[in-house]
């Protein structure tokens, strides 16, 4: 039960955070330059979500001091920027994590 | 939000029903990533000891991937309910970023829209329909593509959660089904990576992120993304100004 009570009470916070600024945004009246800021909202918080995973550290006994998920990362980064195609990313990514796991 | 649009574009097709479609489709790459990531959820929920019916009421109560997990940890390390609580809070404080981020589009739809929309905006969620936003300033239906876009996240994790819960141990462990998140991830941030501006938030929110990597609650994540948005600010306040690409995504 307290279990129960823990998780409705974390789901109703979220749930304000969700709605805070888009129910106060015309009340709060900021000024423009943060309007201006929160362009760069998406592209930097989609980053510090990547890199973390990027650069987890190698798994033990590998016998390559070097995380496959990088250079996979590193190759999926390369087919989206000329692509710009999400399935064909993933794709790659996941593949090329494959490949470098078998490989090494 | 002043780029102009020479080419029509499949989402600018007017009508709620279109707008709602297009939202869809904009996230159905996306659940490629979150697939696997609702059934790792699963399994870890269960081997943390939630019961299932719990795990699954949390994808629907909290309805956030990251937070889920932590949650699962903390019971499983049998955590007091208010760190618990807290550590939620401080771990999804990045969503008041994305709320003041989409608030801008979200002002005309009304108080009950609002409501609705905010239970919706996940990193997913959030992340196709802002990017579809900022590249489609002028297309009507901003509350049905952001509905289309979280509705089928919210259908997609509750599903994957459920399939996670049944599936259980049959899935081994070695499978690194959790790098499909960040490959979506990946695939959502290089397009909009498109001039010194954006350059400079993704470099600054990288590297901050490793940085302050020690940082408890996650809150690296935070840390980095408001260095991501300075970086941002200054170097398109001081670098000489140019011609802006407006892209169609």
């Amino acid at each position: 039960m307290m279990l129960w009570l823990t998780i409705v009470v974390a789901g109703l916070l979220t749930y304000a955070q969700r709605l805070s600024l888009i129910a106060l945004w015309e009340k709060l009246q900021l000024p423009p330059v943060l309007e201006r800021a929160l362009r760069f909202v998406p592209v930097a918080v989609l980053v510090a979500l990547i890199v973390p995973d990027l650069l987890q550290p190698p798994p033990a006994g590998a016998a390559v001091p070097l995380n496959p998920r990088l250079p996979a990362g590193l190759l999926a980064a390369a087919v989206a920027w000329y692509t710009r195609n999400v399935t064909l990313t993933i794709g790659a990514g996941m593949l090329a994590l494959l490949v470098l796991s078998l490989l090494f | 939000m002043s780029e102009s649009h020479s080419q029509p574009h499949r989402f600018l097709a007017t009508g709620p029903r279109n707008a709602f479609l297009a939202g869809v489709r904009a996230e159905l790459p996306i659940l490629l990533g979150v697939i696997p990531f609702g059934l790792i959820y699963g399994i870890t929920a269960l081997a943390a000891g939630i019961p299932p019916l719990l795990a699954q009421a949390m994808s629907a109560i909290v309805f956030a991937g990251s937070a889920q997990f932590v949650i699962a940890q903390l019971v499983a390390a049998a955590t007091p309910a208010a760190v618990i609580v807290l550590t939620v809070f401080v771990v999804n404080l990045r969503h008041v970023l994305y709320s003041a981020s989409i608030a801008p589009y979200l002002q005309r739809v009304g108080e009950g829209w609002q409501k609705v929309l905010a239970y919706l905006l996940t990193d997913e969620a959030y992340a196709v329909t802002i990017l579809h936003y900022q590249a489609h300033p002028e297309a009507p239906g901003r509350r049905w593509f952001l509905l289309g876009s979280g509705l089928a996240l919210w259908g997609t994790w509750q599903a994957s959660t459920a399939a996670g819960l049944l599936l259980g141990a049959t899935i081994p462990p070695s499978w690194p089904l959790d790098f499909a998140l960040p490959l979506t991830f990946i695939a959502l941030a290089l397009p909009v990576i498109q001039d010194p501006a954006t350059v400079a938030a993704a470099l600054a929110a990288g590297v901050t992120v490793m940085v302050v990597q020690g940082l408890p609650f996650r809150l690296n994540l935070l840390v980095a993304a408001l260095a991501g948005v300075l970086a941002g600010l200054a170097v398109e306040q001081w670098w000489p100004q140019r011609r802006r690409r407006g892209d169609g995504g």
